[in-house]
């Protein structure tokens, strides 16, 4: 099993999320996060004053999938969620060793 | 007596208090989320304090029959004598109580505006011990100089419709001795201190806008001509401030921003506070867009200088204040108010401006040199000044064991009550506790 990470823009998690269903996947877990990376911040004024504002808004979404589902999501993700331009944000997978589903306490692929 | 008067000065104290409110949701939308709370107290709890020692003694200094021109006597201590007849000296056509409460709710916001400077690292206990003896030994005194019967300023021919000097000079250069005591915010110029809330800034420079329709018409003490003139410099001022304070946005930084259209009317405001009733229209215009653009410049000068001045106090209250008293001297058209007088581009020469500067500096000099003093008294005995730890903290849960916004539903259960002989140890079962739940038996 994987677990797919994508940090996205906050307005792309719509289509993120036809996307992903579009390849079958019928849940996810998502947060609100904030960070940078090569976008770096933006500037805000208060009375004159500027400030530069590093983190930015993001979206973070995670999924746990069956080891050949796993480049489908990914790349389903990266087709929603990409705009072109700079801050786009990134997906990486990491293995899972466990999952249990909590109500049936099944265990591994079934407990997905 | 008159009763169109009376009702219209009642309902303007009425607008008047509800500045004070309007101005807690200003200040409190633009500090941190951690001291929303201990700013908006600040504002919230002064209507507490000083409408009690108004009514003890503050409006007896104030108002109370001169004293040698400085200050009123001790003749309506706990507003004895201050009844439902008409003091002729003060406000020949309402009752004197009527007249009494406008002035009390002037009182109220004076001392809350000067909150901004020291907010986000002032002690609750030290903000209560200093305000009382603002009030007392600072702000009576002032008002009576400046508007009763027999004080100095008043008696100078020195015109103040409304507080340009009384209230916000008066605030502004107190902050800036609050500024200088108090000492930075840590972080102060290196770190973002980014308003936390600006949509409750804006609900609140809208209330104190609709407030000083009181605190300016509501000045010409009767239900007349003088009054809605006023009514129109004020709302004209405002306006113009607002567009102003955006233009410098625009033209300094390429964007207009909201806080600076807020700011804007606000610095406007105060700068028709002390012309509202002595020029005409097109002098308002004048005067707002003037405010705007020097107090959006003013409001720079405390990273130039190095004061911290938290909520810009002096940028706003001591500059736009003393621009509209010394504009008075400039636009002031005794054929709006025969009470008022001529200033220069009326042909009235420079007397009147030359004693509305020995006005402004009178207010400058008593007033920050007396705060001065009563900070560092406080300083050294109540303390003014909360923990670094506490400072971190934030004054909401510092001060006040409370939070401003609870996001979750937090965890935890009901402390044990030390007076209720609950062992903080081991929590024994202790009263029920009441939860309303809308029953009324």
């Amino acid at each position: 099993m994987k677990l797919v990470v994508a940090i996205v823009k906050p307005f792309k998690l719509d289509e993120v999320k036809e996307a992903l269903e579009g390849v079958g996947i019928q849940g996810m877990s998502v947060s609100e996060v904030r960070g940078f990376g090569r976008q770096r911040g933006h500037t805000e004024v208060y009375r004159g004053a500027e400030y530069q504002v590093e983190f930015l808004p993001k979206t973070r979404i995670e999924i746990v999938v069956d080891d050949d589902q796993a480049d489908d999501v990914v790349k389903a993700i990266v087709a929603g969620a990409r705009t072109g331009s700079i801050g786009d944000g990134k997906v990486w997978v990491v293995p899972v060793e466990q999952v249990v589903r909590i109500r049936t306490g099944e265990m591994g692929v079934d407990a997905l | 007596m008159n009763s169109g008067d009376t009702a219209f000065v009642l309902i303007s104290a009425g607008l008047v208090m509800f500045m004070t409110p309007g101005l807690a949701l200003f200040y409190g939308g633009m500090v941190r989320a951690k001291n929303v709370l201990g700013t908006v107290m600040q504002s919230m709890f002064a209507l507490g304090l000083v409408s009690v020692l108004w009514v003890l003694i503050g409006y007896s200094l104030a108002f109370g029959p001169d004293k040698g021109h400085l200050i009123g006597g001790l003749d309506y201590l706990g507003f004895a004598g201050v009844g439902q007849e008409p003091n002729a000296d003060l406000a020949p056509t309402i009752p004197h109580l009527a007249y009494a409460a406008f002035q009390l709710m002037f009182a109220v916001i004076t001392p809350a505006l000067i909150t901004g400077a020291f907010a986000e690292r002032m002690k609750f206990s030290g903000y209560v011990a200093f305000t009382s003896l603002w009030l007392l030994l600072i702000y009576a005194p002032l008002a009576h100089w400046v508007w009763a019967p027999g004080g100095w300023i008043r008696e100078l021919g020195a015109l103040d419709f409304a507080g340009g000097t009384v209230v916000h000079m008066n605030s502004g250069v107190a902050a800036l001795a609050a500024a200088l005591v108090i000492g930075k915010r840590k972080g102060f110029g290196t770190q973002a201190f980014v308003p936390h809330n600006l949509p409750l800034t804006i609900l609140g420079a809208g209330i104190l806008w609709f407030g000083w329709f009181g605190f300016n018409a509501g000045s010409a003490l009767a239900a007349n001509g003088l009054a809605a003139s006023a009514f129109i410099a004020t709302n004209t001022a405002a306006a113009s401030g607002a567009v102003g304070w955006a233009l410098y946005d625009a033209l300094s930084r390429r964007k207009s921003t909201t806080l600076g259209v807020a700011s804007g009317a606000v610095a406007g405001l105060v700068a028709i506070t002390p012309a509202a009733g002595f020029v005409g229209p097109m002098a308002s215009v004048a005067i707002g867009l003037a405010a705007g653009l020097v107090c959006a410049f003013a409001v720079g000068l405390k990273f130039r200088l190095g004061y911290d001045d938290a909520l810009d106090v002096v940028g706003v209250h001591l500059v736009g204040g003393m621009l509209g008293a010394l504009l008075i001297g400039v636009f002031g058209n005794a054929a709006f108010n025969p009470a008022g007088g001529d200033g220069l581009l009326a042909g009235g020469g420079l007397a009147l401006l030359g004693k509305q500067a020995v006005a402004a500096a009178a207010t400058l000099v008593f007033s920050f040199v007396g705060s001065f003093v009563l900070l560092k008294l406080v300083q050294a005995t109540v303390g003014l000044r909360v923990t670094a730890e506490e400072e971190a903290t934030g004054l909401d849960l510092a001060q006040h064991a409370e939070a401003g916004y609870a996001f979750s539903e937090g965890a935890g259960g009901l402390a044990p009550h030390a007076g209720h002989g609950a062992p903080a140890a081991a929590p024994a079962p202790g009263p029920p506790v009441r939860v309303p739940q809308g029953d009324s038996a």
